[in-house]
């Protein structure tokens, strides 16, 4: 990682926050509309389709509910890192983002066990419009989890050297992101109404 | 290359547990028959839980003024796009019109195509 | 403190091909865009002579079926927009005047710059690659409404219109990566003492561009990737058989769609006001008011987006809403271009070909934005829509701000750029062979869109109620002052060429300018700056009185 030289650009702040801090309040900005503009197209629909109430009734509350805690909880190993980064204290911090990756990754067998329930049950992506819907943002979010986690084990691999520790902070931002995307598609998808 | 610390880290597994609490909260009020106890354990919990992870994990609160400025003009203009968009796409009858391929529930997704 | 670059010479491949270097990075967006710029080009020839010289031979193309006048119209759309306009306005002079106008050595982000494009230049291939598979490019418009872009029953391009959609989807990614990158750089990596105000307008306005287009896209990538599933996966989205809606499409799209034109038009008027500070010598009359008035173009160009709707069935309590909001953004838009000429008024005026183009661009640019009051309107839109009055609507507002402006920015630039002067006699020849014959090829077009002619219509033989064969001069004439202007344009890539190796030689600032650019080499070395700069004002100070000069560069201590 410091095989090339930083330019000076990256070094400077003239707002204040670094560099670093500073992309990913941007990068959470461009996802927020990302997820906002599918989020409000399902939201229109759902209200307008009351009927789709009986398809959501299908949806496995209690593995969504189980996620959220995963989630929950990967969030607080993301930012105790970054307390340990704080504290310069690299294999720590490391350490917490290892097992908020591993929180990821929990999270997503979950899912991958819940989608093979839906699926066994006939429920698949072209199955309605609330099960498109429902693959596709719980999808979409997957994938973002998924790219958060193997950033998360860059970063880590970095910390654990004491190296770039600024990042350990910026990559726990982005996480956190994720799972407030998470804290309301739970409601969203999992309880019908 | 490390940065000087620039939040106060208060008690991180306390905010968790007060996460998880209202995690629960949700779930079993989420089986209510009520409707506004529904609405509130979904959505107002999840509102709460957001802003508790905003600002505790975040540190949303100490950053730059400009930085949640940003964030909830992205909000805003979400808002906006479902204001605009809503009329014509939630709504399927108004005024001299309505959209009769949406309110034939038998065709409009109610009815699954199992595979 | 000087910059301390430790790495040898390159090889070519670091060089030219995989290189990290802002001015290199800018160079790949300009030459991608401009080849590209051939293409969508050429393809307006084709259908312009369709349209000229109904169901005839077109020399280099063959006969226009129906089928491919809609793909040829669909890719000349989609390719000026977002692989011409956006590369070159955006990308490219913003990539290569960010850092040296804000006085540092790179972009923040390097590598995600260099990745930027890598995902650009990708997305330009499988566009192109679109092509060759079987059925051809996609040909439902660039707006891709479903049903027709969903289903390819209808479309008949299956693959082409899958691969438009992910070009499209790549496109807006390396935007959304380059734009970040450009607005942290500003942000964060001025030379000290450079001050908010002491930015150039041209980097203000490719930032605000870039935070308009991150803000405005999120939804459409929503939207494409539900009708990436309708097109291939069997799901709904925009079927109302099954519990969709295609005007929700048609919403996302917009909601992007207008903010976009903003993003292009944004990096434009700053190009155009720099080059009008240079050549007039003169302060910008009101800074901080251009300032204030573009952000408010950037808020209310997310509350107008309707107006491309207002006969798709939508709400009309919403089309009058967005009546009122569209015609209120025509208000910031003409308060900036006053502010340009007020600039313009007392100075002293220098007639260089760079300048030619600014005065173009505004007088343009202002016949398109009054001909949009017609289509904001919604009454008169009702009659315009789907017209050619549309099209010459937006072609003076479009050619200003691809065309025009890029030429303003690449005439003043190049000696920067590299390192020589370009011709000005081929420079003013080029100018006048362009303006002229833009008008003669669009009022025509306003005048049969009047009288009713409809966009997308490969023939209007086919349509008795629209042949209408008074006016087939008209599109004749349209067709032949296309011609001419094509012809024109060869010029300037002559001279572009020629001065690369035979222009005189330019020196560090030919243009007498005050922007820190100016103060290196041309082209600037790598790392721009042997001593990175203080900023002691701001960027316009020219004319000031009791000074021996006529401009006061930034970096000059008082």
């Amino acid at each position: 990682m410091s095989a090339t030289a930083k330019p000076i650009a990256n070094t400077r702040s003239a707002t204040g926050i670094p560099t670093a801090r500073l992309i990913t309040w941007w990068v959470i900005a461009s996802e927020i509309v990302i997820f906002g503009g599918l989020l409000a197209s399902y939201v229109m629909h759902r209200i307008g389709h009351p009927e789709w109430a009986e398809s959501a009734s299908h949806t496995l509350t209690w593995a969504g509910a189980f996620n959220t805690f995963v989630l929950l909880t990967s969030s607080l190993c993301a930012v105790l890192a970054h307390k340990a980064a704080d504290a310069h204290d690299g294999p720590r911090a490391a350490k917490l983002l290892r097992l908020t990756s591993l929180g990821g990754l929990i999270f997503l067998c979950v899912k991958a066990y819940e989608w093979t329930i839906d699926i066994r049950e006939g429920f698949v992506l072209s199955s309605g419009g609330f099960w498109s819907f429902y693959y596709t943002l719980a999808g979409l979010h997957g994938l973002h989890v998924l790219a958060g986690m193997i950033i998360m084990l860059i970063v880590a691999a970095d910390a654990a050297k004491n190296q770039e520790l600024q990042r350990v902070e910026c990559i726990g931002l982005y996480w956190h992101f994720v799972d407030i995307v998470w804290i309301f598609l739970f409601p969203l998808l999992y309880i019908a109404r | 290359m490390t940065t000087e610390a620039h939040v106060q880290h208060p008690n991180y597994v306390k905010v968790w547990a007060i996460l998880v609490t209202l995690l629960a909260v949700s779930v079993v009020g989420s089986m209510s028959h009520v409707r506004v106890v529904l609405l509130v354990a979904a959505f107002g919990v999840a509102v709460v839980k957001a802003y508790l992870v905003a600002k505790n994990f975040m540190h949303v609160t100490v950053e730059k003024r400009w930085v949640p400025y940003l964030l909830i003009m992205c909000l805003l203009f979400i808002a906006i796009l479902f204001a605009g968009v809503a009329p014509d796409v939630m709504k399927h009858s108004g005024v001299n019109w309505s959209n009769p391929s949406a309110n034939r529930p038998a065709e409009s997704g109610a009815a699954v195509k199992r595979e | 403190m000087s910059t301390d670059v430790q790495h040898a010479e390159p090889g070519i491949f670091r060089k030219y091909f995989f290189s990290t270097d802002h001015k290199m990075i800018a160079m790949q967006y300009l030459f991608t865009g401009m080849a590209m710029a051939l293409i969508g080009g050429f393809f307006a020839y084709v259908f312009r002579m369709q349209l000229g010289f109904p169901n005839q031979y077109v020399p280099g193309y063959g006969i226009v079926t129906p089928g491919k006048y809609n793909a040829l119209v669909t890719m000349h759309g989609s390719i000026m927009i977002f692989w011409v306009a956006m590369p070159v306005l955006i990308a490219a002079f913003g990539n290569f005047l960010i850092p040296l106008m804000v006085g540092c050595d790179d972009m923040a982000f390097p590598r995600i710059n260099r990745f930027s494009y890598q995902i650009f230049l990708l997305s330009a291939v499988v566009l192109l690659s679109s092509f060759l598979v079987t059925g051809g490019p996609f040909g439902g418009a660039w707006t891709a409404y479903p049903p027709l872009s969903a289903s390819a029953a209808f479309n008949l391009t299956p693959i082409g219109a899958t691969l438009w959609l992910l070009a499209v989807v790549l496109e807006f990614v390396a935007f959304l990566l380059g734009g970040i990158n450009f607005t942290v750089t500003t942000m964060n990596s001025r030379a000290p003492g450079m001050k908010m105000y002491d930015i150039p307008l041209v980097v203000w306005m490719i930032v605000l561009a870039s935070i308009i287009f991150m803000a405005s896209v999120g939804p459409l990538v929503a939207g494409a990737v539900m009708l990436l599933f309708d097109q291939t996966m069997s799901t709904g989205f925009y079927d109302p058989t099954r519990g969709g809606d295609p005007l929700l499409w048609q919403h996302l799209f917009w909601f992007f769609g207008h903010p976009e034109v903003y993003v292009v038009l944004l990096p434009a008027m700053g190009i155009v006001a720099d080059v009008i500070a240079v050549f007039a010598r003169k302060k910008i009359f009101g800074y901080k008011t251009v300032l204030y008035t573009t952000w408010a173009v950037g808020f209310l160009s997310f509350v107008v987006w309707a107006h491309h709707q207002f006969v798709a069935g939508i709400d009309p309590r919403m089309a009058n809403i967005f009546s009122v909001t569209t015609l209120l953004i025509s208000v910031p838009i003409t308060e900036m271009v006053f502010l340009y000429i007020a600039t313009l008024y007392g100075g002293s005026i220098h007639l260089d070909t760079p300048l030619l183009w600014a005065l173009a661009f505004i007088a343009e640019f202002m016949i398109g934005g009054v001909t949009g009051i017609f289509l904001g309107s919604s009454g008169t839109d009702i009659y315009l829509h789907d017209t050619y009055f549309v099209i010459a609507h937006f072609h003076y507002t479009f050619v200003p701000i691809a065309i025009i402006a890029v030429y303003a920015g690449l005439t003043f630039w190049y000696p920067k750029m590299f390192g020589r002067m370009l011709n000005e006699t081929l420079g003013k020849i080029h100018f006048w062979g362009t303006v002229i014959p833009f008008n003669v090829i669009f009022i025509p077009l306003f005048i049969t869109g009047t009288a009713g002619d409809q966009r997308r219509v490969y023939s209007y033989a086919q349509f008795a109620e629209q042949s209408r064969p008074a006016l087939q001069h008209l599109r004749t004439t349209s067709t032949i002052a296309l011609l001419v202007m094509l012809s024109f344009q060869f010029v300037f890539l002559f001279n572009f060429v020629w001065s690369l190796r035979k222009g005189k030689s330019a020196g560090a600032n030919p243009w007498r300018s005050n922007t820190l650019e100016w103060t290196v080499p041309s082209p600037p070395p790598h790392g721009n700056f042997a001593e990175l700069p203080t900023v002691y004002r701001g960027p316009y100070e020219y004319g000031l009185p009791g000074r021996a000069d006529d401009f006061f560069p930034q970096n000059v201590p008082d």
